[in-house]
């Protein structure tokens, strides 16, 4: 396996129909993810993003009224086949949300709770993995020191830097970050995306980014969504600096959204 | 046009409603409870809570009414919580809002509104006649289970309710079971309000007489097993005053009966708080 990115196919998405209550949100989309990319998609509100996004590990099997068409295969194995185990399919392809959500208890106890409910017990082990995903979070200089105090008591940025720690800790082989940083300062905002580029060796990443410029920094290919339509997607630094799209330039120059 | 009342006087006066309000009641509580243990504690003695009741509670002691009282609120506890607690996570987790939900929300909330002699009646007609359980600490805690059940049904269904959402989402995503994420999220994020619940059913349990002595008895002897009849502290206090035994020895079971239920009240906090602290 290539470090770099390859040309391999990790996640594709083949005429992807879904509903909610029978309102169409996403339109007969096609797409490929290939592996250790950072693939951003973007689009206005309400044009299917978050929710491409939670498809991929069926995170949206706990919305009620939602329906899905087509297949979104998994290295090649449809993630809606019968034999697909949920919980191994959300820790292989994990996500961390828009609003920042610690669970109640310890720093330690949320990142070790994935590997927990994996039935992970040794205390070694679960010591050692919960300093490589801080390290790998960029969070473990700020709390190595109170690692058994409440998560609730971290700052915005911190506690948004212990979700992706706490994925991390299932070591998944997808990432998908939903408006990541839409909450933070600019600070806390760069050093989530210092550690984006970082991860990108070892993981595939999707991300919705907040905005525009996020998606530019960050990404290395681009897909635009407006309404449930894929519009386009390519490279991104070719997305920005001549969309073959009208909609998309509209877009990205602000005309709109 | 109304007249026009500065707002800082609106303000002030609101405030004196509110503060008179608030002390009134406090007043009257203390009133309550120092009037009960003024008169009360002068004729407690070691000897009153080691003993049991002789020449039907004229003499003696109350002990047999304390394990009494604490027997039966522990069947009744045993039993109400898990069935209750159980029935409030089914409502919440494992089922969308539909007719059955409704049914049994409204059914609980009936229940909640029936005198206790009533659930009395049908703790005497189904266990002690037809379970042929007898008066009983059984059945004097099984009818006491069913009395308290909406209470806690509806408390806990608050409680989980008010669990951020997210939470359950957060575990979902990070590989969890429904039931990993009931038991390690769900219920340690409840557990105040569950345990608010539960400490209310320990109030009504402890105070309640009529229900008691249709199913319990009011048998004056220390009670030895689950199928003994038993008396309550209540029913005591209830039977001593009512038919003018001794009233210093009623007003002696008010005062215990009050700091038992004080005791319970703050062994309760106590624990939610440690357990709540860890996780702030």
């Amino acid at each position: 396996m290539k470090k770099t990115m390859s040309e391999q196919i990790k996640i594709s998405i083949k005429n992807l129909n879904f509903f909610y209550n029978n309102k169409e949100v996403i339109k007969a989309l096609n797409l490929d993810i290939r592996e250790n990319e950072i693939l951003s998609v973007f689009g206005p509100a309400n044009s299917g993003t978050t929710t491409l996004l939670r498809a991929l590990n069926r995170m949206t099997d706990l919305t009620p009224g939602a329906r899905m068409e087509g297949e979104i295969l998994l290295d090649g194995k449809n993630i809606r086949s019968p034999d697909i185990n949920i919980s191994e399919l959300r820790r292989k392809v994990s996500m961390v949300f828009e609003v920042p959500t610690p669970l109640p208890m310890s720093i330690f106890d949320n990142v070790a709770y994935g590997p927990r409910l994996s039935g992970v017990k040794n205390r070694v082990l679960l010591e050692h993995t919960v300093e490589e995903s801080l390290q790998m979070a960029v969070l473990w200089d700020e709390v190595k020191d109170r690692l058994h105090n409440s998560a609730m008591r971290l700052s915005g940025g911190q506690q948004q830097r212990l979700c992706l720690a706490r994925i991390l800790a299932l070591h998944p082989e997808v990432i998908l970050l939903d408006r990541p940083c839409s909450g933070l300062d600019p600070v806390s905002t760069s050093k989530i995306e210092e550690s984006l580029r970082h991860l990108k060796e070892k993981f595939t990443i999707v991300i919705v980014p907040h905005n525009v410029q996020q998606a530019g920094r960050v990404s290395d290919r681009a897909a635009f969504l407006l309404m449930g339509d894929l519009v386009e997607v390519g490279l991104t630094a070719e997305v920005f600096a001549n969309p073959k799209d009208k909609r998309t330039s509209d877009y990205i120059t602000g005309r709109f959204g | 046009m109304g007249i026009r009342v500065n707002p800082r006087t609106t303000q002030r006066i609101a405030k004196a409603v509110i503060w008179s309000a608030a002390v009134l009641v406090l007043l009257l509580l203390f009133t309550i409870i120092i009037y009960i243990l003024s008169k009360g504690i002068p004729h407690i003695t070691w000897q009153f809570l080691t003993e049991i009741p002789s020449d039907m509670g004229k003499s003696g002691g109350i002990l047999s009414a304390i394990v009494g009282t604490l027997a039966v609120t522990i069947v009744a506890i045993v039993v109400a919580t898990p069935l209750g607690v159980g029935t409030a996570f089914y409502l919440t987790e494992y089922t969308r809002e539909s007719g059955v939900t409704k049914i049994i929300r409204f059914s609980a909330e009936s229940l909640a509104g029936i005198p206790s002699i009533v659930y009395g009646l049908f703790g005497f007609i189904f266990f002690v006649t037809y379970l042929k359980l007898g008066w009983s600490i059984l059945s004097g805690g099984l009818t006491l289970a069913v009395m308290i059940l909406p209470t806690i049904i509806r408390t806990s269904e608050e409680a989980i309710r008010t669990v951020p959402p997210m939470y359950r989402e957060v575990s979902f995503s990070l590989g969890g079971t429904k039931w990993q994420t009931m038991t390690k999220v769900l219920i340690p994020s409840a557990l105040p309000g569950i345990s608010t619940g539960i400490i209310l059913g320990i109030g009504r349990c402890v105070a309640e007489t009529a229900a008691i002595i249709l199913t319990a008895g009011s048998a004056l002897q220390m009670p030895t097993s689950l199928f003994s009849p038993a008396r309550t502290l209540a029913v005591h206090f209830y039977i001593l005053a009512s038919e003018g035994i001794s009233l210093d020895n009623a007003y002696a079971t008010a005062a215990i009966l009050i700091i038992l239920i004080l005791l319970i009240n703050i062994g309760a906090n106590l624990l939610i708080n440690r357990f709540v602290a860890k996780r702030r």
